[in-house]
C-alpha cells in the first residue's frame, strides 16, 4: 500500500489541476468565502488553461534555451582546448544567478520591450547555473577507468564524449534541468510584471483588487505543476541513472 | 615484434622513462616489473600512445607507431586495465563488440566474435552477453575487460596490472586463462604488474624497471641466476629465489628413471610444487606421470635440492 500511495497522491493532483483548469467555475463554492460578496471567487480576466498553457510555454522555451547553452559551455570548458575558460565560464554563470530576476526585468525592459521577451531573458539566465554545474560535476566525476578504457580501445573524443560521458551523465544533467525548471516555473510569475502572459497575471490581479481568491488560484497552479513537474523528472532522472548502471 | 628504441618521456624535465631499448619477441608474454614510479605504466601506455614519446621510437613489426593517428593504433591494440574499466551502461555482448563497432565490422561478424570470445572465458554468451557489468562478479568482470581487449584480434595485447583488484583464489584462475588464452591466438602480451610471483608464473622475459630505466632484461631465470643490480636482487627476494627457480621449470624437466611410490605428480607442474610434495609427504621421491597419466619416472628430493642451489 505504501508503494503505490505516492503515485496515487500525484495522480489525483494532475486530476484535480486539469479539472480545475478545464471547469474552474464548479471550484466557485470552495473559494466563495475568502472574498468580498460581491467580487468574483474565480479569476475572470480570461482563460486559466491558456495562462497556464503561455507558462509552460515559457517556462519551456527558456529552459531548453538554457540546457542547450549550459551543457554546450560545460561540453566545451571540459575538452583540452576548452579547460583555460573554465573559471571565466564558472564566474559568467554565476553572475547570471546573482542577479535578482527583477533586476533583469527592469534591465531587459528598455533593451528589448515589454512582454515575452524580458521574461524569456531572466528566465535563461536564471536557468543556465544548475544545468551548467551539475553538467561540469558529471563530465569532471566521471569514473577514471572507464575513460582510460575508452581511449585505449581507439575511440576519438567525440566518440567519447557521445558514446560514453554524455550516456553516463545524463541522469546528473537532468537533476540540473530539474532544478531549473523549479526555479523558472515560480520566477516565471513576476514576468507578468512586464506584461508577459504568464500565472503571475492571476496574482497581480488578485492583490491589485484585494482578491484572496485570485491570489490563490494562481499561487496554487504554479505550485501543482512544480510539484508534478519535479516528480516527473525525477523519475526520468532515476530511470536513466539505473540504465546508465549506477544500480 | 616490438621494438622499443631509447624512448624518453620527460614531465617537466623529469625523465619518467629514461632511455629505454627493448625488443619484445612475437607471441611471447614479456612482464614489466617495478615499484611504483618506476616508469613502468607509463612505458605500457607509449606502445599505444596514451602516452606521446618525448623522444625515441616505437616500432611495431617494423611500422613507427606514430605513422597513423592515435586512435586508429589504438583500435589495433588490444588494452586491458586494472578495474576493467568496463563501459557500466553497455551490455557485456556491447562491450566486448566496442572495437569491433569502432572498426565497422558486420553485425554478424561482431555477433559472431562476441559469443566466440564469451565461450573462450567460461561465460554462456546467451546468458551473460545481454547482462550489464554491474551484474558480474569481480573475476567476471575482469574476463569481459579482457575479452573487450581481444574483440578486434589485436596482435599485440597491453595489460596494466589488470589482475590487481582480484583476490588470490581468482587471480590464479584469471593467470591461467590468459596462458590458455596466449597460447591459443598467440598473442604478444606486454603486462605491468609489481607483484613479482605473477611475473615470474607468466613470463617468457622480465623486464625490471628502476627509476625510468631498464636494469635488467631477461628469461626470469637470468634474474634469479644472475641479477644485473643489487635492487633486482632486493625485488627477488633472498628468501625467495631458491623457489623462484624451481617454480619457472617443470617436474618433468627434472624426471629421472627409476621407481617411487605414492601419489604422483603431473609433468606439467612446476618443480617448486613438486618440492612442495615432497616435504609435505616426507618422501625422498615422487613418481611422474605425464598429462595423460602414463608413468615418466620419478623426481627425487636430491636432484631438485640441486636444481635450486645457486650456479657455478
Amino acid at each position: 500500500m505504501k508503494v503505490w500511495l505516492p503515485t496515487a497522491l500525484r495522480a489525483l493532483l494532475l486530476l484535480l489541476l486539469i479539472a480545475f483548469l478545464l471547469f474552474p467555475e464548479s471550484f466557485e463554492p470552495l473559494f466563495r468565502s475568502l472574498v468580498q460578496p460581491n467580487a468574483p471567487a474565480i479569476y475572470n480576466q480570461g482563460s486559466l488553461l491558456s495562462l497556464t498553457l503561455l507558462h509552460l510555454k515559457t517556462v519551456f522555451f527558456a529552459t531548453l534555451m538554457a540546457t542547450i547553452i549550459a551543457v554546450l559551455l560545460a561540453i566545451l570548458v571540459t575538452r583540452p582546448f576548452g579547460s583555460e575558460f573554465l573559471p571565466l565560464s564558472r564566474s559568467l554563470v554565476n553572475i547570471g544567478q546573482t542577479f535578482p530576476p527583477v533586476a533583469v526585468l527592469a534591465l531587459a525592459v528598455p533593451a528589448v520591450g515589454f512582454g515575452e521577451k524580458p521574461t524569456l531573458i531572466a528566465l535563461f539566465l536564471y536557468g543556465l547555473l544548475p544545468i551548467f554545474e551539475n553538467t561540469l560535476t558529471a563530465l569532471t566525476n566521471l569514473p577514471q577507468s572507464v575513460i582510460e578504457a575508452a581511449r585505449g580501445a581507439g575511440m576519438t573524443g567525440f566518440q567519447r564524449l557521445m558514446q560514453i560521458e554524455l550516456p553516463l551523465s545524463l541522469a546528473i544533467i537532468v537533476g540540473g534541468i530539474r532544478l531549473s525548471v523549479v526555479i523558472s516555473l515560480s520566477t516565471a510569475t513576476i514576468g507578468s510584471t512586464v506584461a508577459a502572459k504568464t500565472l503571475g497575471e492571476v496574482i497581480i490581479a488578485g492583490l491589485q483588487s484585494n482578491n484572496l481568491a485570485f491570489i490563490l488560484q494562481g499561487g496554487l497552479i504554479v505550485g501543482a505543476l512544480a510539484v508534478l513537474i519535479y516528480d516527473g523528472l525525477s523519475a526520468v532522472e532515476g530511470l536513466l541513472a539505473r540504465r546508465a548502471g549506477a544500480r | 615484434m616490438i621494438e622499443i628504441d631509447a624512448i624518453t618521456k620527460q614531465y617537466d624535465g623529469v625523465a619518467v622513462v629514461d632511455n629505454v631499448s627493448m625488443v619484445i619477441e612475437p607471441r611471447t608474454i614479456t612482464v614489466v616489473v617495478g615499484t611504483s614510479g618506476s616508469g613502468k605504466t607509463t612505458l605500457l601506455r607509449m606502445i599505444n600512445r596514451l602516452v606521446e614519446a618525448s623522444s625515441g621510437a616505437i616500432r611495431l613489426d617494423g611500422e613507427d607507431n606514430r605513422s597513423i593517428a592515435g586512435y586508429e593504433l589504438r583500435r589495433r591494440i588490444g588494452y586491458a586495465i586494472q578495474g576493467h574499466g568496463l563501459f557500466p551502461h553497455r551490455t557485456v555482448a556491447q562491450n566486448i563488440a566496442t572495437v569491433p563497432s569502432l572498426l565497422g565490422w558486420e553485425r554478424r561478424r561482431i555477433d559472431l566474435k562476441v559469443a566466440e570470445l564469451l565461450t573462450l572465458f567460461q561465460l554462456e554468451p546467451e546468458v551473460y552477453g545481454p547482462r550489464y557489468p554491474h551484474e558480474l562478479s569481480g573475476g567476471q568482470q575482469q574476463r569481459v575487460g579482457v575479452a573487450r581487449a581481444l574483440a578486434a584480434e589485436p596482435n599485440v595485447l597491453l595489460m596494466d596490472e589488470p589482475f590487481g583488484a582480484l583476490d588470490p583464489i581468482i587471480r590464479a584462475k584469471a593467470q591461467e586463462d590468459l596462458l590458455a588464452i596466449q597460447k591459443h591466438f598467440g598473442t604478444t602480451i606486454v603486462l605491468v604488474t609489481h607483484d613479482m610471483n605473477e611475473a615470474f608464473h607468466l613470463a617468457n622475459k622480465i623486464a625490471v624497471m628502476d627509476q625510468g630505466k631498464v636494469v635488467q632484461y631477461g628469461p626470469p631465470a637470468e634474474l634469479v641466476q644472475m641479477p644485473a643490480t643489487s635492487f633486482v636482487e632486493t625485488l627477488i627476494g633472498d628468501a625467495e629465489r631458491p623457489f623462484r627457480l624451481l617454480s619457472i621449470s617443470t617436474a618433468g624437466t627434472a624426471a629421472e628413471p627409476g621407481e617411487a611410490s605414492g601419489e604422483p605428480i603431473r609433468e606439467d607442474r612446476t618443480q617448486q610444487e613438486a618440492l612442495a610434495d615432497l616435504l609435505w609427504s616426507g618422501r625422498r621421491a615422487l613418481p611422474v606421470v605425464s598429462v595423460t597419466g602414463t608413468p615418466m619416472g620419478r623426481v627425487t628430493l636430491d636432484a631438485l635440492l640441486k636444481r635450486a642451489a645457486r650456479p657455478l
